[in-house]
């Protein structure tokens, strides 16, 4: 443990004037150490705001209020973030309305921002309006020694995109929870074969950090906390030392590893999901999910909501979860355990999934 | 009013006497919890009337013309009412309204901004503050009750130490004292509520009373307990109260505030005269981004008195307060939210009834000593 706590003093060392517990995202710092200190930098992380159309120019407040305040308190960041990642689902039903109020909101950000898609801003018109306005569905860039890969991890079967009468339909069935007409998410062969060649040309001891909008584990299907081709991923990421996926959707706290990937959730600036139940079909075991949070004030909408930093330590990455009106929390990687741990509840109630 | 003082001190410090552990546990006006009292400050009938003392005193400023009780006055709810920021030395003003002193015992931390932990440690910043009583030590206090033969003898009595030996320690233990004795509850909503007298409040209030506890959402913050009700959940908030002031160059005036704290720069004096750095709440006792903007919910209890109201005393009356809350923490409906602003302030969409009930609820928090007070009653 005393490794987790070095980089815990690093990193507050590293972003000093900072409190970890005032951050309306993820900010995640990626270090190199002692070896390449001069590439240390930081991005921000916010996700799954659900902008919600009513009527004429009203929106639901809440999930805008959740938006505003993270952008805004991004712009307060010192040092500045190198740029922001949006986790997905800007939107509540893909709505144009919606996604244009969202990014107007997100307009308000002093920082370049890279986009994931979540399956609220797609289901509507398959992504169309969404591509317009901000580009590719899925790409891969490069920052400061790191490669990024951005992935649509929210597709599904062409039997089932094809079935519905109408878009809004697919679209509303989609944004259910446990709606028993829904689909699987996946990748899909397409993007599977553009990230294979993609990573071919990247060197294995690069660190790879890849943003999904679904976990790219298969959690709990009910729910698509589920990426239905997660292992083919998985085993595209595996040749190198340190990869890192970073996810939204579950809006929740979750951490796992899986041989040498580290994942991590993002909460959301909306509203919190309660933790599944776990999967009980056999050979899939759910990932270390944190005690519940002590979900102490509901008065106050942001409650339960959250945002992070996150230390990648070459390629590993240390988390501190900041909760409004909660305690902050930190999920760091454990070298000896070879995993993520919880430093404040430590003690695990389900085993972590090492099959799956 | 004294006489009152010395009635309610004397219930208090009987019950002092008969416990342990600093904790006062019996004869608390109805209403209100047992005080709790620091174990190394017992309240003793001595202290208390040094404390009193040394409050009123108008010497421990630089004019001589400024004591504590020029702005926590008994006769305005121990305020400045209707004062909108408070007035000190050479009849300058800070960016604060004048808290009340009522009940400050019960304040889990004290200022609007929560910078001091405890009623000693608050008592010493005034006097030193250059726009209340503007000391630039704390020296001259000490001269004077070292020099004053009541003073010498009001240590000796309360401390039981040479007045040649008094610290501001002492001084600071004996104003909190005093202000541990200025609690008050009684109030007609404490005998409807909490005295079984249905007739203490009247149709109106009792009506306020529900829409207080539901559709206006105010005992969110403002707590009513089972037992009893100070009125506050003790915690920071961002309302929206003139946050706009300065809500364009908010990055640049957090990093910068931020440095000057790590530099070691004076929380007190800057507060208080520095409108941008007031406006910063919390905040700037924090650095944590979570507090922006946001100041100590106050207790209600005696508000109609306590006029005007927020942090800067911007609000003018109590109708105006309702409006501001039933528009989202908006002044006029439509004015812009600032993005800080705390999540549990939201449109309620009152009607005009509930709205008047609320506020003649309100007018039902005024303890009797308090009631002749500012505002004189109906």
């Amino acid at each position: 443990m005393s490794g987790i706590l070095n980089r815990r003093l690093l990193l507050k060392g590293s972003l000093a004037g900072i409190t970890a517990s005032c951050l309306p995202l993820s900010l995640i710092k990626l270090s190199f150490g002692a070896t390449a200190p001069a590439k240390d930098f930081t991005f921000a992380y916010i996700s799954d705001s659900h902008i919600q159309h009513i009527r004429g120019k009203e929106f639901v407040r809440n999930w805008d209020r959740g938006l505003i305040r993270a952008v805004a308190e991004c712009n307060l960041m010192s040092p500045k973030p190198d740029f922001v990642v949006y986790g997905g689902d800007i939107a509540q039903l893909a709505l144009p309305q919606e996604i244009d109020h969202g990014l107007e909101i997100m307009s308000r950000l002093n920082y370049k921002t890279h986009y994931v898609m979540g399956e609220h801003d797609f289901y509507l018109d398959m992504g169309e309006y969404w591509e317009r306005q901000l580009g590719p569905q899925w790409y891969s860039f490069d920052h400061k020694g790191v490669h990024f890969v951005v992935l649509n991890s929210i597709l599904t079967y062409d039997k089932w995109v094809n079935k519905w009468a109408s878009g809004a339909e697919r679209m509303g069935v989609m944004a259910g929870l446990d709606d028993p007409r829904g689909s699987p998410f996946m990748v899909g062969e397409e993007q599977r074969r553009w990230l294979a060649k993609d990573l071919a040309a990247i060197n294995k001891s690069t660190p790879i950090v890849l943003f999904s909008h679904s976990p790219i584990q298969k959690i709990f299907k009910n729910w698509n906390f589920w990426t239905e081709d997660a292992e083919e991923i998985q085993a595209l990421l595996g040749p190198f030392e340190n990869a890192t996926v970073l996810y939204g959707h579950v809006h929740q706290i979750q951490y796992n590893q899986i041989g040498n990937i580290t994942f991590h959730s993002a909460m959301a600036t909306a509203w919190p999901w309660p933790y599944p139940e776990s999967y009980a079909q056999a050979d899939n075991a759910l990932p270390v999910l944190t005690v519940p949070m002590n979900r102490a004030d509901p008065f106050f909408e942001r409650d339960a909501t959250g945002w992070q930093f996150v230390d990648v330590w070459s390629g590993k990455a240390s988390v501190n979860y900041s909760l409004p009106q909660n305690t902050s929390r930190t999920v760091a990687y454990d070298f000896e355990a070879g995993r993520p741990v919880d430093t404040k509840y430590p003690q695990s109630l389900l085993a972590p999934q090492d099959h799956y | 009013m004294k006489r009152a003082y010395c009635i309610l001190s004397a219930t208090l410090i009987s019950s002092a006497l008969l416990v342990t552990n600093g904790a006062l546990s019996a004869d608390t006006p109805l209403g209100l919890p047992p005080l709790i009292v620091p174990v190394d400050n017992e309240i003793t009938e001595a202290k208390v009337a040094l404390g009193t003392k040394l409050f009123e005193d108008s010497r421990f400023s630089s004019t001589g013309e400024v004591s504590c009780a020029t702005c926590h006055d008994s006769d305005s709810g121990f305020t400045d009412s209707p004062k909108v920021v408070s007035e000190g030395i050479h009849q300058l003003t800070g960016t604060r309204n004048a808290p009340t002193v009522i009940n400050a015992a019960y304040m889990k931390l004290q200022f609007w901004d929560g910078r001091e932990p405890d009623l000693e440690s608050q008592s010493a910043q005034p006097f030193l503050n250059p726009v209340e009583m503007g000391l630039t030590s704390h020296e001259p206090i000490l001269e004077v009750v070292r020099n004053d033969r009541a003073y010498r003898r009001m240590v000796r009595r309360a401390f039981s130490i040479d007045p040649d030996d008094v610290t501001m320690d002492h001084v600071q233990k004996a104003i909190a004292s005093f202000e541990r004795t200025i609690i008050s509850g009684n109030s007609p909503f404490d005998r409807y509520r909490y005295g079984g007298d249905e007739t203490a409040m009247s149709e109106a209030a009792i009506r306020g009373l529900e829409v207080f506890e539901d559709d206006g959402r105010c005992v969110s913050c403002h707590t009513i307990s089972q037992s009893f009700a100070l009125f506050t959940d003790g915690k920071f908030h961002n309302l929206n109260v003139s946050f706009d002031r300065i809500s364009e160059g908010i990055g640049n005036l957090t990093q910068a505030y931020s440095e000057r704290r790590e530099a070691g720069t004076n929380l007190n004096v800057d507060v208080l005269t520095e409108a941008d750095v007031s406006e910063l709440g919390r905040f700037a006792v924090t650095g944590e981004w979570t507090d922006t903007g946001a100041f100590k919910t106050s207790t209600l209890r005696n508000i109609e008195v306590t006029a005007p109201y927020m942090h800067d005393g911007s609000q003018e009356t109590l109708e105006d307060v309702v409006d501001f809350y039933n528009n989202g923490g908006a002044v006029n409906e439509g004015d812009p939210i600032n993005d800080f602003q705390s999540s549990g302030i939201r449109p309620l969409d009152l009607t005009d009834q509930q709205k008047l009930d609320l506020v003649e609820f309100m007018k039902a928090l005024t303890s009797p000593e308090y009631a002749s007070s500012g505002i004189a009653e109906d």
